[in-house]
């Protein structure tokens, strides 16, 4: 009943697939795509914090930080374009998004 | 150690579930409660594992500011949600797929794989740092203000970028709004406004 290392991994990779899920299945939401990018960061993190304690190595934690703040940095600017283009568009459905036409 | 393994599974479970519930509710209003609720959830799972400082920047970090920022933009933009699901039950299964390949490939790497028992035991980690236990906390500060201080550095950087960025980004001057410019009134002269015009006499002026 001990819970280990693979327990913590498991939750994280779950999430992470979950994650990855939410970008297909919202093909056309631009906003829950985000969301589904900060859930697989925050696994990436479970994973940076999990590692760190059961091997002893504090760096994990340090850097779980800075996956942190990429991300909060990344929502930010996200959502500040997110916010432009509905501003000139009015619309911010995924296939309506190819001005620059990639 | 039977507390912390209920605690454990409960933490887990409703992480995982609001995770599902993040990507499939209905209205994304929901949604972004849900990832508020699978943050504080995931800062459970922190606090049990001993990361104490990182499960409240968790809480703090992600549910103060990134999830209310959600929560803003989602209110603020005026979208049929509804039109922009239309194709979710088309994307199922593609999704599903390549869902239950990745998470199939990541737990058969997680189950064959074991940490090597020559990495130092919490009993040796805690003789290293000369007997005394430090907080997570402060342990966390001294790795990071030494080793990563260039790291910390740049993190910091990176936040006042994308909050320059952000700020011009959604800043906008309407030229339909007459705004008093006290700058541009203080600099008039009288030489610049007033006219003193000679008027023959039976002329006018125009």
């Amino acid at each position: 009943m001990l819970i280990g290392l693979p327990h913590y991994l498991t939750v994280a990779a779950i999430l992470f697939t979950l994650g990855v899920f939410g970008i297909f299945l919202n093909r056309k939401n631009v906003i829950i795509m985000l969301m589904s990018i900060e859930l697989m960061l925050l696994a990436v993190s479970i994973n940076f914090v999990a590692f760190s304690v059961f091997l002893n190595n504090l760096v994990g934690q340090a850097f779980a930080m800075f996956v942190l703040t990429v991300a909060a940095a990344e929502a930010a600017i996200g959502l500040a374009i997110l916010v432009v283009y509905f501003r000139n568009r009015g619309t911010i459905r995924v296939e309506d998004i190819n001005m620059m036409k990639g | 150690m039977i507390v912390q393994a209920i605690l454990f599974y409960i933490f887990a479970t409703v992480a995982v579930a609001s995770g599902v519930l993040v990507v499939s509710a209905r209205n994304p209003v929901h949604s972004v409660l849900f990832l508020i609720l699978a943050f504080f959830n995931a800062a459970g799972l922190f606090i049990l594992i001993g990361a104490e400082f990182l499960a409240m920047i968790l809480v703090i970090v992600y549910v103060g500011a990134v999830a209310v920022l959600f929560l803003f933009v989602v209110m603020m933009l005026d979208i049929d949600f509804l039109q922009l699901r239309s194709g979710f039950v088309q994307y199922l299964p593609i999704g599903t797929l390549v869902g239950l390949i990745l998470l199939a490939e990541l737990i058969l790497v997680i189950g064959g794989w074991a940490v090597s028992p020559s990495i130092p035991s919490q009993a040796s980690a805690l003789a290293a740092t000369g007997g005394v236990a430090l907080t997570n906390t402060r342990a966390l500060g001294d790795i990071l203000y030494t080793r990563y201080l260039f790291a910390f550095q740049v993190a910091g950087l990176i936040l006042l970028v994308a909050m320059v960025g952000a700020i011009v980004l959604t800043l906008r001057r309407r030229a339909d709004v007459r705004r008093q410019s006290i700058a541009a009134q203080l600099a008039r002269r009288r030489a610049e406004t007033v006219e003193v015009v000679k008027v023959p006499l039976g002329a006018g002026s125009d």
